[in-house]
């Protein structure tokens, strides 16, 4: 009785860590590995099973290597306005004296950086459609902003709506670094004689910068990622990555074309994946700094 | 705090340096505070001018004027109510599931296995880097039908993408006390594991519970990507696809209502962690 105890408890003991481990590990494989796979699997399947390379050929010619194209843009122009922005933002607020401004704006980031989606599309769409409040505004002083070529509903108004979590995002992402950059450095540089720009120029970007695209590369991600607001703000009318995946996905598929949806999550896959690589890399530079 | 120590410093080499351009600092420090007014000025309008076209959309009837007509119709609007109902029921589900798998492990890797930390780290910060619609088109492709035809795959999903959210949270929550004396303490006082979990860990870590609570909550009722792509009519989708009012100010509404009660509780979940921070460090003491 007694050996028989000790030896269930020996088993328990061992193979505590795995059994404890078990329900997480088979949740993420079944949540996250299988349907990884499963884009991975059948990005190379044809429509009729078997082997093949055409999905492939497919996703990097005509309209969806456009999707692919403006995927990039819009990731590489929301995330270099909004990141460049971002700084200038976050040192104003961290230079400010006002420590409720600043407490203010920790709270506000926090907040709006996990707001995308769905309801930013409706309150920009009662800002800068047809009959928003902002369009009234200007159309009063005589600004018709599509004249400058902005239409909320097209790219460029999804590129003006991401900033909305793109820069409280950015703020969150460089606040520590700007933190880290220490009043002595500058004392220094000024006892030596250097002049604002010089100090900017030699010492406070150049230690900022791996902070700052690492930043930039969050930014792009999110950007390059993003589907609600794209779909829900131009009704799925522009030509996105995640917008022609959403497509297949609702059945809007061609024949010879059925899994073409899942090469093209494949590729998405693979540049998020290298945008992750460098973004380790980018903070592992950064960290030099930050101690 | 920086710019007057900066400023106190101009004085300080005009004084002892005694340099011929005593004009300089103080036109500088001008130049500084006027960028800085134009930068948050900006980021203020940018901020507040659609939050306040949103609320003025809530907040007006067809013709233009102030009333509460759009958010007293909303209830009755076609759909609006079963959308809510399953909103809500998947928030529940979502919370609970969470809260069983995530919170048992986080606290048996602190507690038992703290080298398995960083597998726990790289693997609930995947759902940040596989973005939903590569998750949901994948999920569609290989998962069996009864699966899919059921609203509570749609939970079982957004567990996994509350994952970088609720881990952090306890992460945060557990390391902030100190797990492996308080356990000790009550195990050598008698307490069985379950008592030791319900009595003296849970309540310890209440804050960060709290916060991934509201988290995930936050997220579900916001999530369109997965549901639509489910064919499943959420709040989310419901505003999407509702076609009644022709000025879209029903949609608004239902937009505002869900983000101002978003905001309301993140914000409640940034300053809880705030009061948590501040607990742990009047803990801590010098450190």
């Amino acid at each position: 009785m007694f050996g028989a105890t000790s030896f269930v408890r020996k088993v328990l003991r061992k193979s505590g860590p795995t059994i404890a481990m078990a329900p997480f590990l088979i949740y993420t494989l079944l949540g996250l590995g299988v349907p990884t796979f499963g884009v991975i699997y059948f990005a190379f399947r044809g429509e009729h099973g078997g082997w093949t390379l055409s999905n492939v050929h497919q996703v990097t010619h005509g309209i969806f290597l456009v999707g692919f194209e403006n995927s990039i843009k819009l990731g590489l122009i929301s995330s270099i306005v909004p990141g460049i922005l971002g700084v200038f933002l976050a040192y104003a607020i961290q230079t400010s004296n006002s420590t409720i401004l600043r407490r203010l704006t920790t709270t506000a980031s926090g907040v709006l950086a996990n707001f995308g989606g769905i309801n930013l599309t409706f309150m920009f769409i009662a800002t800068l459609g047809s009959t928003g409040v902002l369009t009234l505004w200007l159309n009063a002083v005589g600004l018709n902003l599509s004249n400058f070529g902005f239409d909320l509903l097209t790219f460029s108004g999804v590129v003006f709506v991401y900033m909305y979590f793109q820069l409280p995002l950015m703020v969150l992402v460089i606040t520590p670094a700007l933190g880290g950059l220490r009043q002595s450095w500058r004392e220094a540089a000024e006892n030596m004689g250097a002049s604002s720009w010089n100090y900017w120029r030699y010492v406070g970007v150049p230690v900022l910068l791996p902070s700052i695209l690492g930043g930039m590369l969050l930014l792009f991600g999110s950007a390059f990622a993003a589907y609600a607001t794209a779909e829900s703000l131009t009704l799925g009318l522009i030509a996105l990555s995640p917008i022609q995946i959403g497509n297949f996905l609702n059945g809007n598929v061609i024949a010879g074309q059925v899994n073409v949806g899942y090469a093209i999550a494949l590729g998405m896959l693979i540049i998020l994946s290298i945008t992750m690589i460098l973004y380790g890399l980018v903070q592992r530079r950064a960290s030099k700094w930050l101690r | 705090m920086a710019s007057l120590s900066g400023a106190r410093y101009g004085f300080e080499e005009a004084a002892l340096e005694d340099q011929p351009a005593p004009a300089e600092p103080p036109k500088k420090r001008r130049r500084i505070r006027w960028w800085r007014f134009v930068v948050l000025f900006l980021a203020g309008a940018y901020f507040f001018i659609p939050l306040y076209a949103g609320i003025k959309f809530s907040l007006e009837n067809i013709a233009g004027h102030f009333s509460f007509q759009t958010i007293q119709e909303l209830p009755s609007s076609p759909g609006f109510t079963g959308a809510l109902a399953l909103s809500l029921k998947l928030a529940l589900v979502t919370v609970i599931l969470s809260s069983l798998l995530m919170v048992p492990t986080a606290i048996y890797v602190h507690l038992k296995l703290p080298r398995m930390r960083r597998l726990l780290e790289f693997v609930t910060v995947l759902p940040i880097v596989i973005p939903p619609i590569v998750l949901i088109a994948g999920v569609l492709s290989v998962y069996p039908l009864w699966a899919k035809s059921s609203p509570y795959l749609l939970s079982f999903m957004y567990v996994i993408l509350a994952m970088p959210f609720v881990y952090r949270s306890l992460d945060a929550g557990l390391s902030a006390i100190d797990l492996k004396t308080l356990t000790e303490a009550s195990r050598s006082l008698g307490g069985n594991w379950i008592k030791t979990m319900w009595r003296i860990v849970l309540p310890n870590i209440r804050p960060a519970l709290l916060s991934a609570t509201v988290l995930t909550m936050a997220l579900v009722l916001g999530e369109f990507t997965m549901a639509s792509l489910d064919l499943w009519t959420t709040i989310p989708v419901w505003i999407v696809n509702f076609q009644g009012a022709a000025n879209g100010h029903i949609q608004v509404a239902a937009s505002m209502l869900g983000l101002v009660g978003t905001w309301i509780l993140l914000v409640l979940v940034v300053s809880l962690d705030r009061s948590q921070s501040r607990y742990t460090r009047r803990k801590t003491g010098t450190q």
